[in-house]
């Protein structure tokens, strides 16, 4: 008799449900990407689990072009870095270049270039409100309402200089020509229209119960890895810490004026948005008191400066305060007429490398307002 | 159960065959006449908002922009990308698009003009048209694209979400009309009946017995028809158009037929469960005319507030969306329906169920308001605003680290 064999049944192990992470390729033509960047989001299901970032498709070689031009010449390629700043870029040039060669602008002139560059301020912010609100969804209603205020100032820019957005207005030493005779006056009228603006976006956006759950807590960066990143600017004072150039570097008039520096509390999408906005109010309040200190004739060009611009062989590091952060312009010069080193440090570069900091868990939606939060232009990221 | 209305109006009685064919032409132009119309009224409301003035220069006020764009389409090239599943992404258009042409069966555009009066109304409309999400993830799925297969999901969790809450306050009016049925012994059976609905709404709209109801049913629709703040399915800065990105021409186009008539046909269901459909709540004999006006007037009226919706409300993320289904709106669908059957059972009188729902719906409110209030804790004044002092920096750390 022969031993019933005993089958052992193989024991079916049920194959696990495997999950496997897709990767999303946003960009370069995405249309929240805000320009050419790409990023690739590995995604679990809608949740983002890393994310790389693809720079470079702007790439111009602008500081290149800026050591083969002479000091002059090279202003209109400063418009070009941050063009939603340009006149920001400008002054940050001519300063450098000014402060290299010990030149002293006319107070007249100060004041033009500082109710200029905070005009600018907040026409980029207005472009900042528009495109964030399309990022959280608002179908172009927060885009046009931006937009048409920024077209106002972008009219009074084109009164000023002739251009709409490559101003290149402000010279080494002062301004090109003298502003219109009713410039003051449009800049007071511009002021009411921006500040019903600034209102108008508010009461769409702020209290809106979808937009603050959508962006609170969405993204939060401390001010220790905000700092550790590099990140200025409005970015760096949601998260708490009062860094503006304006007052820690007092550069050009800024210590005549009285205005407020705002800083969020938690470092969320929501607080970046609200710092904005409170700095739009802060930039229109420090335009109102330039146009009332403003002397109403006076040169507005440096007396006596040379035919060519040679400063003295020296090295500087000019820094001031963009609508993005700290926009500073590292120069040598050797004598010539032509700086021998020229190096932009973009604010929106160094934001934009906090982004897989702030990305990584949060959801596809986040990773598009938090994209649209750093407020990035990509020619000042590439250059 | 109505006659062959058409064969009447012309007075000639017609074989079933041309009359099945003249109300199908009948649909299809409607459906057709409809898409174009409210896309023109949907950009120039949207402009209005948006401070611009929207399409101005194709014919009068720019009314024919939309055939224009009709026409553009049909012309344009139908691309299917080399990696698509063919068959899937080629149908994919009209398994979307057929369920809502199907829909149109039941609905009471007054009280004659019926295609089919069919007794089971309100529920083949909810079975029929849950069958266009097959269409949406077809499409999702065989264009081969991470974009459209996120927009089809997103689509189909959504609908799955939003159809529970909808329908389970629908039920709460349904009990209304079936308890008023059954109340000298008859049969409740009718109670579904879209036609019967509008019908018990001669006196009072069922709004006013069941604004709750009629608020979820519309959070409802807005979610069934992906119209912000419930967009993510084809949210453009997210999932680039989402399941229809890879679509182009004519193709492209059946998916925007599809929307725009459920957009239309789930406004007038709502209207008839709701605001009483043709029915003139202060007057007992309503003419067909008049019949007419109130439907369009009261469908108009709420695509308007769709329409508005869309322009000023953000998006929420597709988390939140699914919480707000299933978190709130459900248990307050549920509650509602509850709360009718018990009230009815024990013979309480409508107005308790109209309080009630008042009562729940200020609860709902109430509970989104303190959320966001809670969230925001202040927006304006979470900012911590210092004067602006001159100060310089040194290299210490300016957040206090050593």
């Amino acid at each position: 008799m022969t031993q019933a064999q005993v089958t052992v049944e193989p024991v079916v192990v049920e194959e696990e449900f495997d999950t496997v992470d897709m990767n999303i390729n946003m960009g370069p033509q995405h249309p929240s990407t805000h320009g050419v960047f790409r990023m690739v989001l590995t995604v679990d299901g809608e949740q983002v689990k890393d994310v790389t970032s693809y720079i470079g498709y702007m790439h111009r070689g602008g500081e290149k072009l800026t050591e083969n031009l002479d000091y002059r010449g090279a202003l209109g390629y400063q418009d070009r870095t941050d063009y939603l700043a340009a006149f920001n870029n400008e002054w940050v040039y001519c300063n450098a270049i000014e402060r290299l060669a010990g030149i002293e602008a006319p107070e007249r002139a100060e004041y033009v270039r500082l109710i200029l560059a905070e005009l600018n301020r907040i026409l980029s912010h207005f472009m900042f409100m528009g495109a964030f609100g399309t990022d959280v969804g608002f179908f172009g209603t927060a885009f046009t309402w931006a937009f048409k205020e920024r077209e106002r100032i972008q009219d009074f820019f084109e009164a000023v200089s002739g251009d709409r957005l490559m101003y290149n207005y402000f010279r080494v030493g002062g301004l090109a020509w003298e502003p219109y005779p009713t410039f003051v006056e449009d800049a007071r009228w511009l002021l009411r229209q921006v500040e019903a603006g600034i209102a108008d976006i508010d009461e769409l956006m702020t209290n809106n119960e979808i937009m603050i759950s959508r962006c609170r807590d969405v993204g939060r960066m401390s001010a220790e890895d905000a700092i550790s990143y590099g990140v200025t600017g409005p970015l760096l004072r949601a998260a708490g810490v009062p860094l503006d150039l304006r007052v820690d570097e007092p550069y050009s008039i800024y210590d005549r004026f009285d205005w407020e520096v705002p800083t969020g509390l938690r470092g969320d999408v929501y607080d970046r948005y609200l710092v904005r906005l409170e700095e739009m109010r802060q930039s229109v309040r420090i335009v109102a008191q330039a146009l009332d200190q403003m002397p109403a004739s006076g040169p507005i060009m440096a007396e006596g400066l040379p035919k060519v611009l040679k400063p003295p062989p020296g090295e500087i590091y000019m820094r001031q305060e963009n609508p993005r952060g700290e926009y500073g312009i590292y120069m040598v010069s050797d004598g010539s007429d032509k700086p021998w080193r020229m190096k932009v440090r973009s604010p929106s570069f160094h934001n934009l490398s906090s982004l897989r900091h702030q990305v990584r868990g949060s959801y596809i939606a986040d990773a598009v307002i938090i994209l649209g939060s750093v407020d990035i232009v990509l020619c000042e990221v590439d250059r | 159960m109505p006659e062959i209305v058409l064969s009447e109006f012309a007075g000639l009685s017609l074989p079933d065959w041309i009359d099945a064919l003249i109300r199908i032409v009948f649909i299809v132009a409607l459906m057709t006449v409809n898409a174009l119309a409210l896309i023109y009224l949907e950009r120039k409301i949207l402009a209005r908002f948006q401070q611009r003035v929207g399409p101005t220069r194709t014919g009068p006020f720019g009314m024919l922009q939309s055939a224009a764009d009709a026409l553009k389409l049909l012309t344009k090239e139908d691309v299917r990308p080399t990696s698509a599943d063919r068959w899937v992404f080629e149908l994919a258009p009209y398994f979307a698009f057929v369920p809502v042409f199907l829909v149109f069966i039941p609905i009471p555009w007054t009280e004659t003009w019926i295609v089919r009066d069919l007794e089971l109304g309100f529920l083949y409309v909810f079975g029929v048209l849950g069958l266009n999400l097959v269409g949406v993830v077809m499409a999702g799925w065989g264009s081969d694209n991470k974009y459209a297969l996120l927009g089809a999901v997103r689509a189909a969790a959504q609908a799955i979400s939003y159809e529970l809450p909808m329908l389970l306050v629908s039920v709460g009016v349904i009990l209304i009309v079936a308890a008023r049925l059954t109340v000298d012994g008859g049969s409740a059976f009718g109670a579904v009946n879209l036609n019967v609905i509008a019908l018990e709404q001669t006196t009072t709209p069922f709004i006013l017995l069941q604004p709750l109801g009629f608020a979820i049913f519309m959070i409802g629709a807005l979610a069934e028809l992906h119209r912000p703040p419930f967009d993510m399915p084809i949210a453009e800065s997210e999932v680039v158009g989402g399941y229809f990105v890879e679509y182009s021409g004519i193709r492209w186009s059946f998916f925007f037929l599809a929307e725009y008539t459920a957009l239309l046909l789930l406004v007038v269901i709502g209207s008839t469960v709701f605001l009483g459909g043709w029915n003139f709540p202060f007057g007992e004999d309503v003419g067909l005319g008049l019949q007419v006006l109130l439907t369009i007037a009261k469908t108009s009226a709420v695509i308007f507030i769709l329409f508005w919706s869309r322009a000023v409300l953000p998006r929420l993320r597709i988390d939140q969306l699914m919480a707000f289904s299933w978190k709130v709106l459900l248990p307050f669908s549920i509650v509602q329906v509850l709360a009718n059957a018990i009230i009815l059972a024990y013979g309480g009188g409508e107005w308790i169920i109209g309080i009630t729902s008042l009562a729940l719906l200020l609860l709902l409110i109430g509970l989104v308001y303190g959320r966001a209030r809670t969230l925001s804790r202040g927006a304006g004044r979470s900012l911590n605003k210092q004067p602006a002092r001159p100060r310089l920096i040194t290299a210490h750390d300016p957040a206090g680290g050593d």
